[in-house]
């Protein structure tokens, strides 16, 4: 067992982990954050995907000792629940339906938000290449791109 | 699936991480960005005892400017590769090149050496060093020693470092204005390549280095079209009649993906394409 002190969600927590333990195992297991969820189990389809350290990481393919010492963010933690809001990312995805059964939906928000971080006006190409590791099976990525565009242009006021 | 149970260590300095592996030897694994190493041990084809994380080692971690030449460290990230000015200034094809490793989450973590030490021959930094002529710097417990880009990649997942050694840093000769253009040729988005063309010209056209991607074990150099294209103008005839000669040497696999002759045929598309919009005339 290795021991281990992070932030997630804004919350400090420690633990004795096997450092076999992955972070999503970690998460959902560990401290019951199942909004964070497996798809593949193989890093191609980015359901898994979390912010380690304020950057988007498959979080199947980091090891939970490997976040010691560092941030994680998942999809719990992207709103200000406190204040019973959406993130604005969440919010253009409930606007324009960006999602069919919701599956992918927690790693597509998480990678959207990582990709309007970088590049707050991006173009229709550029949000489906910074999307590409994302994987959703029902939609045809039609409104989950819309949902991005749309949330560029919310939060653009700003930039 | 979970990976088999194993140590782990955390080392802050190479030479700890280099006395960890000394002490493991054989049943010991360097972890780098984890990108191919997690997906290996979590299907279990590797179960090493003991796992050398080197990202506590902020040494191995940058880019600088070293005269003639800019210096990768092993452990600097995809991500930083693509959209750092040193590399797009003097090594544009390297930049061009990191864009296309697997998708934004990978990117983040996978590094240059980690991807360059696993000499997948599909993997995307393999051609493009070996165009750059890309000098390798490795340690072991003896010090520090460098190898040339033509001898580092050995075989399939093989390369020129030892058991006992680190893959430090990176040195590329300074290609400074040189054109750039990687054209990879996939299915789907986000694939390891069915094969691609790496590419950096100067002028239109002094001098020409092509890499190619997954047309053999190893990365290869297409030596006969540089050797056309040096001194040749950046003419669609031109280009495409020195790209006939691409596929020379070369060994492809047959997979599922396809059969040897079509990566062949791909090799001498891809590369007269690559070739004229490195040269700034597609
Ligand atoms: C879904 C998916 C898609 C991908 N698509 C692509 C793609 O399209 N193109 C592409 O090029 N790559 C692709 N990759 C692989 C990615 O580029 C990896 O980052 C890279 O292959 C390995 O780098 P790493 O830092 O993650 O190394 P690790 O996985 O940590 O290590 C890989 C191997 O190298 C050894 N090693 C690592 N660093 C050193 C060192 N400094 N010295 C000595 N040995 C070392 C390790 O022991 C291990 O055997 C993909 C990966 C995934 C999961």
């Amino acid at each position: 067992m290795t021991k281990i002190e992070l932030t997630v969600d804004g919350a400090a927590v420690s633990d004795d982990v096997e450092p076999r333990m992955l972070l999503v195992q970690y998460l959902r297991e560990k401290l019951g954050k199942t909004g964070t969820v497996i798809g593949c189990d193989t890093s191609n389809c980015g359901a898994c995907t979390v912010h380690l350290d304020g950057t988007s990481v498959k979080s199947c393919n980091v090891l939970a000792v490997q976040a010691n010492g560092r941030t994680v963010t998942t999809i719990e933690g992207l709103a200000d629940t406190a204040e019973g809001d959406l993130h604005p990312v969440q919010e253009a995805f409930r606007e324009c339906h960006g999602l069919q059964c919701g599956f992918c939906t927690p790693g597509m928000v998480m990678q959207a938000v990582d990709l309007l971080g970088e590049n707050p006006n991006p173009t229709e190409e550029e949000v489906r290449l910074g999307m590409e590791g994302n994987l959703c099976r029902c939609t045809g990525y039609h409104n989950i791109v819309k949902s991005v565009l749309h949330a560029a242009e919310q939060t653009g006021v700003k930039a | 699936m979970i990976p088999v149970k194993f140590d782990y260590l955390a080392p802050t300095s190479v030479e700890e991480a280099l006395a960890a592996l000394g002490e493991h030897g054989d049943d010991a694994k360097i972890l780098a960005g984890g990108q191919s190493l997690l997906p290996v041990l979590r299907m279990r084809l590797n179960a090493p005892e003991v796992v050398i994380d080197l990202n506590g080692i902020s040494s191995l971690r940058g880019i600088r400017d070293d005269g003639d030449a800019i210096v990768i460290g092993a452990m600097t990230t995809h991500h930083d590769v693509r959209d750092h000015e040193l590399v797009k200034e003097h090594a544009l094809l390297l930049a061009k090149a990191a864009a296309e490793v697997a998708d934004s989450q990978i990117r983040h973590r996978g590094t240059f050496g980690g991807a360059l030490a696993h000499a997948d021959p599909a993997g995307d930094l393999g051609a493009p060093a070996l165009a750059l002529g890309a000098q390798f710097v490795v340690q072991g417990p003896g010090g520090s020693r460098t190898v040339e880009a033509d001898d580092f990649f050995v075989d399939l997942f093989e390369t020129a470092i030892g058991d006992d050694e680190i893959l430090t840093e990176v040195r590329i000769p300074k290609h400074t204005g040189w054109g750039a253009h990687y054209e990879k040729f996939v299915r789907v988005a986000h694939q390891w390549p069915i094969v691609a063309v790496a590419v950096t010209v100067k002028g239109s056209i002094d001098e020409a280095r092509v890499g190619l991607t997954n047309m053999g074990s190893t990365p290869l150099r297409a030596r006969a079209t540089e050797a056309a294209l040096a001194g040749a103008s950046a003419t669609e005839d031109g280009v495409r009649a020195a790209a006939e000669q691409a596929a020379e040497g070369t060994n492809p696999p047959s997979d599922l993906n396809g059969a040897a002759d079509y990566r062949q045929h791909l090799a001498r598309v891809l590369t007269g394409r690559a070739v004229l919009k490195a040269a700034g005339a597609a």
